[in-house]
């Protein structure tokens, strides 16, 4: 018996041990991004074809003193005063951003969507407060940032980013100014060096973006954006990559050329995408006066539909006519044979899903509380391209092109769920329960086919090589929706073809850009 | 996207601390060779649960009912040592929405109980009993469901120290626990909490409980009234209209009852009862809880002492 007894407490002794030793640390991929070391400079990105702006000197940048003078000693002053007061938090923080500008400011757009993503709770009387852009920090704060307004914010700044960057990389080729580790020696490089000219900064062109793209979009968040902003660009004074006029002007160059994205959003329709619930009647009439079954939110209380307008805001990479041109054809009419054929496909999926399906449906959830599908896609895509090593214009660019396509994807899908009005398989068996959370919106088409399909389509023009990977992650991203039983067979696939036609405007966009690949 | 905020869950850990409650918290023994085994039922419900601090209902939950079955067990090793293990099946549902209910096994746990010390003060015995613990999930279920998921999914241990003076029948006993508890894996490669993280495993804060438990107590039953709290050590509030997750600071403060009675019928037939009901929480559903159990008791090897 003492064996026994032993034997059983030295194994619960050697358990709680084991689990004492385990470290709660946690692995995080994007902290493990390597410094940004891009195989070509792309000095030449100056006359790729840009998005708003007419020209890359739209915007005037004066030329910079000459780094021979007392201004310029100073600033390599600056640097070297810098670089010796660095403490572990700025050592840290230095390495953080040397991974990237663009992927770093594309992660932390990716972190506000997350926050943001909750839609507001009913008040006592069972209406939903609207979120106010000019109160955003009062409750319901501002922005409700859903799948669509996602988008749009990932879309706008991807695309006022891209434009910014030409314009820089123009400037930078024109004035030719070399950067400080390369003009005095004595400068330390505490990231990998390059060719490349340091005047204007492109992290400085960025986060002068974003400053304008973030009071926008995540107008809350000004005390954390300038914080992140001194962050990033003290971290390239301290780097050696950088002298206070590169990062001034930088700076200014990125604020300009934004606040021309922000005249664009400001009048780009989305303003107006809520609608109300007149418009909303509007459609459940019509649906009925077409003989189909239509849409009603299954919230208790009935939420108003998200954004019933957002089908009508601006397109980026194709027109309002072709928009009415790739319109998925009408779903299977709520009374024919095949629905209710589908419908049964989705009951049985929701009866017993396997954990496997449970995984899937997860694994692409991307529902409340978190980065939303393009936020999903912007994270698959980020993760290819550190391995890529692209240049900072580089990474614009593909993000852009990603982005703005993911923006046209959740116009055409949500121009589809209004334009059908097409009621989920939980309104029409309510046998059917669900493993993700039930949208708020009609069904047809999915939303997630349709980024999906959109995603997948320019991913493989960017990096052809895992194309059939790109094709099967969208595929199982759309079946998951029937896993998760909230889409029926025809939502998902007839989303991924629109999403993949959607997806080929941006390519035709990137072919044309002069940026090659 | 998803239309349905949640309650919390963790419902859980008060489900399974329910079930435990019949060894390891009290502070029984079984005699030499002895192995009393057997079936419990538990029951617990809530419609109203802290979000953070803020108490709120949820008609797209409406009330959210766990329930478990599960097989436990204590075995005698000495007089004062003792194992026990508990392997609960839990299935949850809403009775309101279109969210799916979960089903499956949850955490197995096994327990070592030890009374190093039994001292006579006077007319009062006071007792001083040491226990180990790991629980583990039986089943690879998913934890990013709650408050449906059936389970918080990490590897659990438990030390728990504990203190019992009984005089004339009537007792009180109270402890003190430390829960470590492992990372745990989700579905997805993301997740925020109050920052985005990249990856698919989740820091899981560590947990203590305190427990105090008065009543009276003879060889065949006992009687108690009980108050407990779990406080969880660091993690997060939920967010307004949030949807609950893994390592939120979940908390709570309950007061119930407990009652065992031996030799029912048949001699070595023992019927277990009791409820709870949560009087404080965060980030929990304000849960009501009930449960019943019948265990048997084996003797193996030579019968040659008396219980507790």
């Amino acid at each position: 018996m003492p064996q026994k007894i032993s034997f059983t407490s030295s194994a619960l002794l050697a358990c709680l041990l084991l689990l004492a030793a385990c470290s709660k640390e946690v692995a995080d991929v994007s902290q493990q991004f390597p410094a940004l070391q891009p195989a070509r400079t792309d000095i030449n990105a100056g006359t790729w074809k840009t998005i708003l702006l007419t020209a890359p000197d739209e915007v005037a940048v004066a030329a910079p003193a000459a780094p021979t003078g007392p201004d310029y000693t100073a600033q390599i002053n600056e640097i070297k005063s810098v670089q010796a007061a660095m403490k572990a938090n700025d050592k840290e923080a230095l390495q953080y951003w040397s991974a990237g500008a663009v992927l770093r400011w594309n992660e932390l757009t990716r972190q506000l969507v997350a926050k943001y993503n909750l839609p507001p709770v009913n008040n006592a009387d069972g209406v939903y407060p609207a979120p106010d852009a000019n109160n955003p920090l009062a409750y319901p704060y501002f922005p409700f940032s859903n799948p669509p307004y996602a988008a749009r914010a990932y879309a706008y700044i991807s695309a006022a980013t891209y434009d910014a960057l030409v314009a820089c990389y123009h400037y930078k080729k024109l004035y030719n100014r070399a950067a400080p580790y390369n003009v005095n020696t004595t400068v330390q490089a505490l990231v990998p060096t390059s060719d490349l000219p340091s005047f204007p900064s492109e992290d400085a062109t960025v986060a002068g973006v974003m400053w304008e793209m973030m009071k926008l979009l995540f107008p809350g968040e000004q005390a954390f954006v300038q914080n992140k902003i001194n962050e990033h660009l003290q971290s390239r004074l301290a780097s050696g990559a950088n002298v206070r006029s590169d990062l001034d002007a930088g700076y200014a160059l990125g604020r300009a050329v934004a606040l021309k994205f922000v005249a664009r959003a400001r009048a780009d329709r989305a303003g107006q995408a809520a609608g109300s619930l007149l418009i909303e009647d509007a459609m459940r009439l019509a649906t009925i006066a077409r003989g189909e079954v239509p849409w009603i939110s299954q919230e208790s209380p009935k939420r108003p539909g998200m954004l019933m307008h957002f089908g009508k805001v601006r397109t980026w990479n194709f027109d309002s006519a072709t928009l009415v041109a790739i319109r998925p054809p009408a779903p299977p009419s709520t009374n024919s044979p095949q629905f209710k054929q589908e419908l049964e496909e989705i009951y049985n999926y929701a009866k017993n899903p396997s954990r496997e399906q449970i995984r899937i449906a997860q694994f692409w959830a991307d529902g409340v509380g978190t980065y939303t599908p393009p936020g999903h896609w912007n994270a698959i895509a980020c993760e290819d391209f550190v391995g890529m090593q692209l240049s900072e214009v580089r990474w614009a660019r593909n993000l852009a092109l990603l982005n703005t396509a993911l923006m046209d994807a959740a116009i055409a899908c949500w121009d589809a769920k209004y334009t059908y009005f097409n009621p989920r398989p939980f309104q029409m068996d309510n046998r059917i329960k669900t493993v993700v959370g039930l949208p708020n919106f009609p069904s047809y088409t999915s939303g997630h086919s349709t980024f999906s399909g959109a995603a997948a389509s320019v991913l493989s023009y960017l990096n052809s090589k895992r194309q059939s990977d790109y094709d099967a992650m969208a595929r199982e991203a759309s079946v998951s929706r029937m896993y998760g039983a909230i889409h029926y067979r025809s939502d998902c696939e007839q989303g991924l073809v629109c999403g993949n036609r959607v997806g080929g405007f941006s390519v035709e966009r990137g072919k044309a850009d002069g940026a090659g690949l | 996207m998803q239309h349905i905020r949640m309650g919390i869950l963790c419902l859980l850990l008060c489900a399974t601390h329910s079930l435990r409650a019949q060894m390891d918290i009290d502070a029984l023994f079984m005699g030499k060779g002895q192995l009393c085994t057997g079936p419990m039922y538990m029951h617990n419900s809530w419609n109203n649960y802290w979000e953070g601090t803020l108490k709120r209902d949820n008609p797209n939950l409406g009330t959210v009912t766990t329930q478990s079955i599960s097989l436990m067990g204590m075995y005698g090793i000495r007089k004062n040592i003792a194992v026990f293990y508990n392997l609960p099946y839990v299935i949850t549902n809403p009775s309101a929405g279109q969210w799916k209910g979960q089903r499956g096994f949850q955490d197995g746990s096994l327990w070592l109980k030890y009374k190093p010390v039994t001292k006579q003060l006077g007319k009062a015995q006071l007792s001083v009993i040491g226990l180990l613990g790991v629980s583990t999930p039986l089943s690879n279920y998913s934890k990013d469901m709650l408050p449906f998921s059936i389970g918080m999914g990490s590897t659990n241990g438990h030390a728990r120290l504990m203190v019992d003076v009984i005089r004339n029948k009537w007792f009180a006993t109270a402890s003190m626990t430390y829960v470590l508890r492992s990372n745990v894996q989700l579905d997805r490669t993301a997740y925020y909490t109050t920052q985005m993280h990249y990856s698919n495993e989740v820091a899981m804060p560590d947990v203590t409980q305190w427990n105090l438990r008065l009543g009276y107590r003879t060889n065949k039953m006992v009687a108690e009234a009980v108050l407990d709290n779990m406080t969880t050590q660091g993690g997060f509030d939920m967010t307004r209209n949030n949807m609950p997750f893994i390592s939120n600071r979940m908390n709570a403060t309950r007061v119930g009852v407990h009652f065992k009675q031996e030799e029912v019928g048949l001699k070595p037939l023992t019927v277990l009862a009791g409820g709870n009901y949560t009087i404080a929480g965060r980030n929990m559903g304000q849960s009501t809880t009930l449960y019943a159990g019948l265990a048997w008791i084996f003797q193996f090897g030579k019968n040659n002492n008396t219980k507790k």
